[in-house]
Parts: structure tokens; sequence; C-alpha cells
């Protein structure tokens, strides 16, 4: 696969790499959550600096984070845009009716502060834990529904098959633009309408070729074995070990004093 | 040499919703001994896949009768035991990857036989190291070349500890060297484990490797024999659409310019070992 | 057309840490109507090479010029010289997506905004080109087509556009040994006629040694060898110096040269190599019987 993603998993060892996946989602909820529990300024300071401390211990390229912010760069503008001048407040300065005031600016930077930490925070998560794990990790949260009878076992091997196959998507992709584009389809100009259609070369092959994956790989599940989720066995065991245990009471450290610098400050 | 696998006037015809049928298989008869390794040569259309399919019971004879290990592949009580000690390779190395890494590939036979974790654990480590890619299990497919993605399906296939293999083409869509890596490696568990190998293949050097080779033409077996024989009926494997190993059509050319060779080499080293026989002894000049 | 490549490099991903150099400084030119073989280990930049020859990939350093005029360029010229290049990649059939063979072959000639007059000319030429009689198989539908079949189809799609320059990567790949040579047989035919440029990846030349001339052999993102194919396929020492396979007469006429034997190495086309032994083997025996020597 030749691109990298904004956020993409890459293998290193730091040790929130190591971290056990379902610590890493928990821990990532509730630091996107925190900003919204805890909205006072020294909170915010405490959860930034930690959010932070977390980028330095993943080896996270600031790059690469810094790209992912990118990514709401527009929706950014706006909300702070929107905040600065519909907050009522102090007035600042006052131009043809539409006022920008003192708690607008706050608003607004408490805004572009909220939607920064939530896409740090899940870029760091998706950057120190792979597909897989996320799916292993994500199995055995919901595990307990499953009791409920909901097919938790089968989402979760439909969703790590289909993960499997992504790199090898994006190739076939990649090639079939080459090929279709070779042959003088434009592909990409034009209005909307035109646009879709002018992708029809790329989505049929696509599609066919899926089929046609999905009935051989079906068939050599068959051969491996293959009869349902319900009585497998699995190699991999998710286990918590001490560095899970330290992690978690630190996040949960950081959380509760936020939520009291809140409350007392 | 006990039978392993043996099939009775087997026949298979497919059947489509509009009506049409094919006859793919007519009356064929086969043996297949323990520890053998048997080559199966067809052109397209030949029948050679459909074959390759009932020795594991993938697909049921519509008529005749498959037994493996004596057990009917028309039994459905048999099924799962059969699929154990017969695993299949596939042509498309992508296409029968399921995990994001190579080792939890291989567990995937283990798992769904409801192993105890340490013998899956044990089970993977051994097909790793039979394939030489034990370093690599962390590995996601996407990764690795289309030689090692085939070595990671026959290691899948060796993790429940099977009786025979039967690949369907697997080096159809490899590189040379992929092609190389893994007919060795084929080669090797059928020499050391003794694994029966049943290789369905398009390329008439691989079957010259093979014990015996079976030629399939429009469903039926036209020629059996080892590699020698079968690849001296030139003319009849012209008319079913294959050929003979790159060095048996040098023969060829040589005999047709008065080079007297007697033998079938079925590959290079051997006819250059019958070459320099011939040659001029330089010591006595 | 001329294709002229001026220390041509390309890196994907650059700047990132899955950086990888596929093309380092590389250097040639194909002149109109030469036939010639790419061949290389997989991973050699063989691939990378052809794509930049059909004007898909912008080079990271160098130039490629059709036609003096940069191959990836955006303007018109640049796009005009590329549509004379057709490229049929590995496995074209994965490329099929319309409803009858008929319109999948005429992709390529609707893009080219020809008149339905011409375009209907071209796809019934191209069919028959590959051996597919044009009638009954215009109004197929490609998905009920064997692979046989199928592989021609994405060819004459390609052989509609009447390019200039042909670029056939893995051309027989996947195929049975009758269909191999029939469609090999074709391709010259079709370049004999038309005296258009032919430029064909492969892993196996020796197979394809009646297509072309000239060989340019890759290894390690690099040119190694670049001649006639009787220099590059006959030199058996650096064809596995670059980590290929000689072909089997060149292989043999090696193994017996090592023994003693006074042969040529270089022939590398089966009938070739027969002679040689055959002549070497007959001289030997004059030898003796003029010397006397009882055999």
């Amino acid at each position: 696969m030749n691109l990298l993603l904004p956020g993409m998993y890459v293998s290193t060892h730091s040790p929130v790499h190591r971290l056990d996946p379902r610590v890493k989602m928990t821990a990532a909820l509730l630091l996107m959550v925190a900003p919204f529990a805890a909205p006072g300024f020294p909170s915010s300071v405490l959860l930034a600096a930690f959010v932070g401390l977390i980028a330095l211990l993943s080896d996270a390229p600031w790059l690469a984070l810094l790209r992912t912010l990118r990514t709401v760069l527009w929706l950014g503008c706006f909300l702070f845009v929107f905040y600065l001048f519909t907050t009522p407040g102090r007035v600042l300065v006052a131009w043809r009716g539409i006022s920008l005031t003192a708690e607008g600016l706050a608003a607004g930077t408490t805004q572009i502060y909220r939607l920064c930490l939530l896409v740090v925070v899940s870029s760091l998560l998706t950057f120190t834990t792979s597909p897989a794990q996320l799916t292993h990790g994500l199995e055995a949260l919901l595990h307990p529904l499953a009791r409920l009878g909901l097919p938790v076992r089968e989402a979760a091997m439909v969703l790590s098959i289909s993960l499997r196959f992504v790199p090898t998507l994006f190739d076939q992709v990649e090639r079939l633009i080459k090929a279709q584009r070779s042959r003088g389809a434009a592909l990409q100009s034009g209005p909307p309408w035109r646009r879709i259609r002018s992708w029809i070369p790329v989505f049929v092959p696509i599609f066919v070729a899926a089929f046609r994956r999905a009935d051989e790989l079906a068939v050599a599940m068959d051969a491996r074995g293959f009869r349902g989720v319900r009585q497998r066995t699995h190699l991999r065991r998710l286990r918590l070990g001490w560095r899970d245990l330290f992690a978690s009471l630190i996040v949960l450290g950081i959380g509760v004093t936020a939520f009291a610098l809140d409350r007392f400050l | 040499m006990s039978t392993f696998i043996e099939t009775h006037s087997l026949g298979h015809t497919y059947r489509f919703g509009d009506g049409e049928r094919i006859v793919a298989l007519r009356d064929v008869d086969l043996r297949i001994a323990r520890g053998e390794f048997v080559a199966l040569i067809g052109a397209n259309g030949s029948g050679k896949s459909t074959l390759a399919r009932h020795l594991n019971a993938l697909l049921i004879p519509t008529c005749g009768e498959v037994l493996v290990d004596n057990l009917a592949t028309t039994d459905p009580g048999n099924l799962w035991e059969i699929r154990r000690r017969v695993g299949m390779v596939f042509q498309n190395p992508d296409n029968q990857l399921v995990a994001s890494t190579i080792e939890e590939d291989v567990a995937f036979g283990p798992e769904n036989w409801a192993l105890p974790r340490d013998q899956i654990r044990a089970r993977v480590d051994e097909a790793l190291t039979a394939v030489g890619l034990w370093d690599q299990r962390t590995r996601p497919p996407q990764m690795l070349s289309g030689g090692q993605k085939q070595l990671v399906a026959i290691a899948g296939a060796l993790a429940t500890r099977p009786d025979c293999i039967v690949l369907d083409e697997p080096t159809s869509m490899l590189d040379p060297l992929g092609r190389r890596r893994v007919l060795e490696t084929i080669r090797q568990l059928n020499r050391e484990s003794g694994l029966t190998i049943v290789l369905v293949t398009q390329s008439m050097e691989e079957a010259a490797a093979a014990d015996r080779v079976i030629a399939l033409h429009r469903g039926r077996i036209v020629l059996e024999g080892p590699p020698k024989a079968v690849f001296a009926r030139e003319p009849r494997l012209e008319d079913i659409g294959l050929g003979v190993p790159a060095s048996m059509e040098m023969t060829a050319l040589l005999r047709e310019r008065g080079v007297p060779l007697e033998t079938t080499p079925l590959n290079l080293g051997e006819l250059a070992a019958a070459l320099k026989v011939l040659g001029p002894v330089t010591s006595v000049l | 057309m001329m294709i002229v490549v001026d220390a041509l490099s390309h890196i994907y991903a650059p700047d990132t840490p899955l950086a990888r150099v596929a093309l380092r400084s590389v250097t040639l030119s194909i002149s109109p109507g030469e036939r010639v073989g790419v061949a290389g280990p997989t991973g050699s930049g063989k691939s990378t090479l052809i794509q930049h020859l059909a004007g898909l990939l912008a080079p990271s350093s160098g130039r490629v010029l059709l036609d003096g005029v940069p191959a990836s360029g955006k303007g018109q010229k640049s796009q005009s010289r590329r549509r004379q290049v057709g490229i049929a990649f590995q496995y074209p059939e994965e490329q099929v997506f319309e409803q009858t063979v008929g319109r999948e072959v005429a992709f390529g000639p609707r893009n080219l905004g020809l008149d339905s007059g011409e375009i209907h000319e071209r796809v019934r030429w191209a069919l028959n080109l590959v051996g597919l009689d044009a009638p009954a198989f215009l109004d197929r539908s490609p998905f009920t087509l064997s692979g046989g079949e199928l592989r021609r189809v994405s060819l004459a799609g390609v052989l509609a556009l009447q390019p200039a320059v042909l670029i056939l990567d893995e051309p027989t790949a996947g195929l049975d040994p009758r269909g191999r040579g029939s469609l090999l047989e074709r391709i010259d035919a079709w370049q004999r006629e038309t005296s258009s440029t032919l430029i064909v990846v492969s892993h196996d030349l020796a197979a394809l040694a009646q297509l072309i001339d000239r060989v340019v052999l890759l290894r390690g993102a690099e040119i190694v060898a670049d001649g006639p194919s009787r220099s590059v396929l006959g030199d058996p020492a650096r064809l596995t110096g670059a980590g290929l396979e000689p072909p089997l007469p060149v292989a043999l006429l090696h193994q017996l040269r090592t023994a003693g034997w006074n042969v040529a190495t270089d022939r590398f086309r089966p009938a070739e190599a027969a002679e040689e032994i055959a002549s070497y083997l007959r001289a030997g025996r004059r030898q003796f019987e003029t010397r006397g020597v009882p055999q």
C-alpha cells in the first residue's frame, strides 16, 4: 500500500502500543467526553497536556498528527466563527449589527479545543492500535451482549475479514484507476452526476471482483473446516497486565482531577 | 503402499438454473496411495479442478463414489473428518487468507476444530516452521509476495495435521521465484513427512516432478503413469491441448538433427547428463 | 513514436516511513517499430517503468518524453501523445465492466471521441484480430466468457485504440499452453502488420522470444542490461546475477560448456541451440574419424 493515511496504524514498540486495546478504547472515549464534562480552563490545560504526553509516549510523528487536524480545518473554522459572532456577552467589536464578544472568543476557542482533542485522541488510538486489535478489543468489550442473543461473534468475524482486505482493495482500486485511465476514461472531472457515471468503469469491476472474492473465500473457509462461529476457540486472547492497570489508574486519575479542578477552582 | 483415496466410476454433472447441464467428469476411476505425489494435468475445462474438489468433499459425486481413507464423501457425517485429513490450497493467493496476520490465518483451521489454545499455538508454530515462515508470523498478508502467501496457505492446511494436501494450480499466479519455492516446499513435505500430494497444474515441468501423472480430457482420464511414460506420448498430449516439459521438446529437436538420445529427460539436469555422455572424451585426445 | 527516458527516478510515498525507490536514474530510448522485452525479478521496477511510458505516473526526477513531449504532462500535447500508447496490465480481464463484449471493446475508441461508424469498424477489426468471431461475440455478456476469451476481449479493447505503442504486462499469465501460443502468434501478426512499437514485460522471456528483438533487464530499480535478445538472454551469468533463470537452451549450453564442450552459449532459441549441439557432436565424430581413433 502506497498511501499513508492520516491516523493509520504504524507498528512500533512504544509503551502505548503495548497496552490492551480495551483499555485504550475506553480511555479514548473518556478523554473525548472529558472536555464536555470538565469545560473549565485549568482542566482543559490538564487534559491537553495529558494528551500531549500520550502522543509523546506513542512515538507519534508530529507531522502526521498535524495532518490529521487538517481534515477538520474547515469545520473548525466554521465553528469558531459561528460561536464568535453568536454568543451573547460583552461586546468587543461591533459591525453592522453583528457583534464579536469576549464570551464568543472564549466559546469559539473552546469548540476548537474540543474538536482538536477529539481528532488527536482518535488518531492516537488508531495510530497505536492495529485494526485487528481494535476488532478483538471491540468483540471482547461487547461480548456480554452475545448473551442477549446479539450476533457479536459473527459481526466480529465479518469485521475482521473485511479489515484484512482493506489494503488489498486499495491496491486493486489503484490498479483499476490506472488501467481505465489508460483507456481514456476521464475520472474525477465535471459536475457530480457526470462524475459518478464516469466512475462506473471502476465501481463495476470492484463489485464483480468482490463477489468473486467472497465466493472463493467461502469455499476456502469451508475447506478449512469452518462451520459457524459458535464453537470456535481462539489463538489470541486479550489479557490485562500490570501496564494496563497502571495506565487505567492514571487515566482515571486525570479524569477525576480534571473534574475536581473544575468544581473547586 | 496402501490406498488413501479411491474413486469408482466418479461422475459429476453441473446443473444450472436454466436447465443447462455440463458434464465435468465421466467415469473416473482413480487410486491414490498414501505418500504418493500425483500430478493432475489437463487443458482448461478438462475437469481437473472439479476432480480435485471431490477429494475433500467440497463437491459430492452426481454418480459413482469417492472414498477418502475409506470414508465416503457422500455421507454428510464424514464431511469434517475428511476435510481434516485432506487439506486444500487454491489458485488465488489472496482469496484464501482470512486473517490480518500470518499466524492468525494459520490458526484458522485449528480454531474451527475448537482446539485448546496451547494446542493451536503448537500447531501454528509447527506448520509455519515446516514452510519456513515462522519468523514472519506477525506480518500482515499485504506485505507478502504471492509465493509467500501460498506458503501461508500450505501452512494453514498443515495445521490440521492432514494426511494429504490437494493443490489446485497453486503456482499459476506466481512469479518464477515463488513457483520454485512452493514446488520445493511441496516436494519436501512429500519426501520428508510422507504427505500425500495431489497437484493440479498447467506446468509440464511441475508435473514432471511427480511420482505419477494423470491427464484429463473432457472429464475422462486419458493418460496415466510415471512422468516419463506419459510425456513420451507427445502427439496424444498435443491433441488434448497439453505439451511436454521443455527438456523433452529440446530432446525432440536434438533427435531430429541426428543426436542419438535414447532417454526421455524430464528436466535440464537429466538432459545435460545424457548429452555429456555422448560428448567427445577429451582426455583421450 | 519516439520514446525517450532520461535519468528517470521514481520514489513511492516519499517523505514517509514507507518510502521506496522503484526506479533509480533509468535511461533508455525506444524507436518506432521496435520490439522490446522488459525483464527482471519482482520488485525490480518493471511495472513502474511501463506505467511511466504510458504517462500514468509523474517522475520523482528525470523525464519521460513521447515524441519530445512529457508523457505525464497535463496539457493537450501530452494528452494526445498518451492516447497513442495502449497498455494492457496483468490480468486485464479484471477491468471488464460493460454489459456486452462489443461495448467493452468500444470503450477506448469511445473515449477517443470517434464517430460511431469508426468505433464499430474498430471493434470488429480488433475482435477478429484476437480470434473472436465478431458477429457472434459482440452481444455476449463478458461474464459468460471463459478466462482465455476474456483475456482476448481485454486485449482487443486496447488494440481498438490502434496505439502507436503497445505495452503488455505478462500477456500470457494464467493461460494454458494452447492459449499462450495462440495469443503470442496474434500479437506477433498484429505488430508485423502495423509496425507499431511493442513493449512486453514478462518473467518468461524465452517463451516470448518470438515477439522481441531487444531486452532491457532490470534489477534493484536499475537497468543492468539493454541490448539485442541474443546478447542479454544468451548471457546466463548476467541473468542469474539479476535473479532470473536463463531460458533452457542457454542453461543447457552453459552446462555443456562448463563440461568442456566448445559451444556458443548465446543460442537462446531451442532450434538454434539444438543445431549448435548437433553440429558440435557431428564435428567431433568427424574429428575422431579423420584421426582414425576407434570409437
